[in-house]
């Protein structure tokens, strides 16, 4: 048998990684050698990194002594993986992309990081982010932009736009990013990944550092849909540290992905297709509309049933996220003072620890985070609470009702991901209202804690960039996602002779 | 329109604890009304007889089992203050020289 060469090693899928790890094919430590050889060539361009795991090859080795001395290891042992830097790591600084953390190590572990170590996983290192994830192209990071593989001149998505790059240009077969309001999905649809938001509550939130405790949720980036399952089933379940967590069983969502390659496995699917989010002459470019027609005329042709549903108060999402979200944010990160962690900037002369407090914000916050946190203090105050905030709660509630009368008549939702391909860097920086418009698709499901999973639908032909179709269940059926999704990926590999990513610029 | 004014974001951000430069309030004045002008229409359809909805889930507080278990240390606690003083985290003067 030859040995798989370095270059070969970062192109396997995590689910073929593990199947040689398992079998002895390869160790951890090459497998890990091999991504940090592939990071140290191509990161410069890319910037998808922001810390590296300078005991990534010690783990990778005790992962191997394990499995040499035939202990039980869990299906993704020895696997590498890409942690965003919104999750707190004991070993690495844990920044959310902001100047005011700079260099901060937690004191813990999130309890997603924490069931990777059990798991046996290797973390290469914490990847670039917009700061506290507010934002859609990551160009908010205090650390410099991350570049799309696609295109260098253009954006990764954001939040999770170092995760997707990541992923994406085989620097790690596995990442972890968070959701707010499409920040796993948007990076995945804009790079040609796969990324999932679980149902709120499905996977715990704590250690990740905070910014809408109502919407946020952790999820897999990855490049197959199988993939994503099997992080799931690694990242998810209940964690008594989180109060929101539900505390009910999941089934396997490994298994749900497997069961969606089976003959026969949409048949009779009902896809609830959303008519406000699916038209020409919504900011939609045609081929983002074109690949997610096609992709729908496939599943159509397995025996899946497509089905017109309107979800009315979605044209409303955006103005209740953007209410939502600051709102919560400026509660949030009223930790950041100065006190307990992270920068202290004392004025000149010195100050109170008020001024302290003002000085050190003024000083750590980006630009995004201080818009945010402002438009948040003024959603709260006396006065305008219930025209704002009061407000955008009950579009939330409208967006449930929806929601509930579309899964009343469908099994699953179909969106495209988002509305363009990705967009070229700076081209929206100075319009924070351009930038907000392109969550329209994914901020629906975290309103109202659906999962939504976004896959590859193929380049738009106008500028041979990718497309992602997303897919939203009823909350707790995440597996819908998974069976549906592998579906799918499986009819358009076929369709494309390979991954989507296989007709990625090679780099460097 | 909305009421954003410079004064009115020079209040906020004292509320928020953000010592703005007169450069960004400026700037922000005219970022937060349009922002602003573009969420209101969350008003056309958030009639009275809509309730509200803080928490997508509907799940009560999940309570662990109360029993002691590990806590961080006073050291690891204190790890990442700018400064402390023993076990205890040290800021300058929390009250101005006119109280």
């Amino acid at each position: 048998m030859t040995p798989s060469t370095g270059s070969e090693l970062i192109r396997l899928d995590a689910s073929e990684l593990a199947a040689k790890l398992a079998a002895g094919e390869v160790s951890s430590v090459e497998a890990t050698q091999a991504h940090l050889d592939r990071i140290a060539a191509i990161d410069g361009d890319i910037h998808a990194f922001l810390h590296l795991n300078a005991a990534a090859l010690e783990t990778a080795a005790a992962i191997d002594t394990q499995r040499a001395a035939g202990e039980t290891l869990s299906p993704l042992a020895g696997v590498p993986i890409a942690i965003k830097d919104v999750l707190c790591t004991l070993d690495m600084p844990s920044t959310a992309g902001s100047r005011i953390l700079e260099g901060w190590i937690p004191p813990y572990d999130a309890t997603v990081v924490a069931r990777l170590r059990t798991a046996g996983l290797i973390p290469l290192g914490k990847t670039n982010m917009d700061e506290f994830a507010m934002g859609s192209s990551t160009e908010h990071s205090a650390y410099g932009n991350t570049h799309n593989p696609w295109d260098l001149t253009r954006i990764p998505g954001g939040s999770g736009g170092g995760s997707a790059a990541a992923v994406s240009s085989f620097e790690a077969p596995l990442a972890l990013g968070s959701d707010t309001g499409g920040s796993i999905r948007q990076p995945a649809a804009v790079t040609g990944s796969v990324g999932m938001k679980p149902t709120y509550g499905g996977v715990s939130r704590y250690g990740a550092i905070a910014l809408a405790s109502s919407l946020d949720q952790v999820g897999p980036v990855t490049r197959t849909v199988l993939d994503a399952g099997l992080l799931h089933d690694v990242i998810g379940g209940h964690d008594p540290r989180d109060s929101t967590s539900i505390p009910d069983a999941w089934p396997s969502f490994a298994e749900a992905a497997r069961a969606g390659t089976r003959d026969g496995a949409v048949r009779g699917l009902r896809i609830g297709v959303v008519r406000e989010l699916s038209q020409e002459g919504q900011g939609f470019q045609p081929g983002v509309l074109q690949r997610f027609h096609e992709s729908l005329a496939l599943l159509e042709q397995q025996g899946a049933e497509l089905v017109d549903v309107s979800a009315p108060a979605f044209d409303y999402a955006i103005a209740a996220y953007y209410l939502i979200l600051p709102a919560e944010a400026s509660s949030n990160l009223a930790k950041f003072d100065s006190v307990r962690f992270g920068l202290r900037v004392t004025p000149p002369g010195g100050g109170t620890v008020e001024q302290v407090m003002a000085a050190t914000r003024e000083a750590g916050f980006g630009d995004e985070v201080k818009r945010r946190v402002i438009l948040g203090t003024y959603a709260l105050s006396a006065g305008y609470y219930d025209a704002y905030y009061g407000s955008a709660q009950k579009v939330r509630t409208l967006i449930q009702d929806d929601f509930a009368r579309a899964f009343a008549v469908c099994d699953v939702l179909a969106t495209p991901s988002a509305p363009t391909t990705a967009f070229k860097l700076g081209s929206k920086l100075d319009d924070p209202l351009a930038m907000y418009v392109n969550d329209l698709t994914t901020i629906p499901a975290n309103l109202a804690g659906v999962p939504g999973i976004s896959l590859p639908a193929g380049l738009a032909p106008e500028d041979g960039l990718p497309v992602g179709i997303q897919f939203m269940a009823p909350a707790r059926e995440d597996a819908r996602l998974y069976t549906v999704g592998a579906a799918l990926e499986q009819l358009l590999v076929a369709q494309w002779g390979g991954p989507l990513l296989a007709q990625a610029p090679v780099l460097p | 329109m909305s009421e954003i004014t410079p004064e009115v974001v020079t209040h906020l951000a004292s509320l928020a604890r953000i010592a703005l430069t007169d450069d960004e309030i400026a700037r922000l004045t005219g970022e937060l009304a349009t922002i602003v002008d573009s969420v209101a229409k969350v008003s056309e359809v958030a009639t009275p007889d809509v309730v509200a909805t803080s928490h997508p889930i509907p799940l009560g507080t999940v309570m662990r089992a109360d029993v002691p278990g590990e806590t961080l240390t006073a050291d690891q606690a204190l790890s990442g203050a700018p400064e402390r003083d023993g076990d205890r985290f040290r800021v300058s003067a929390i009250l101005g020289e006119e109280q």
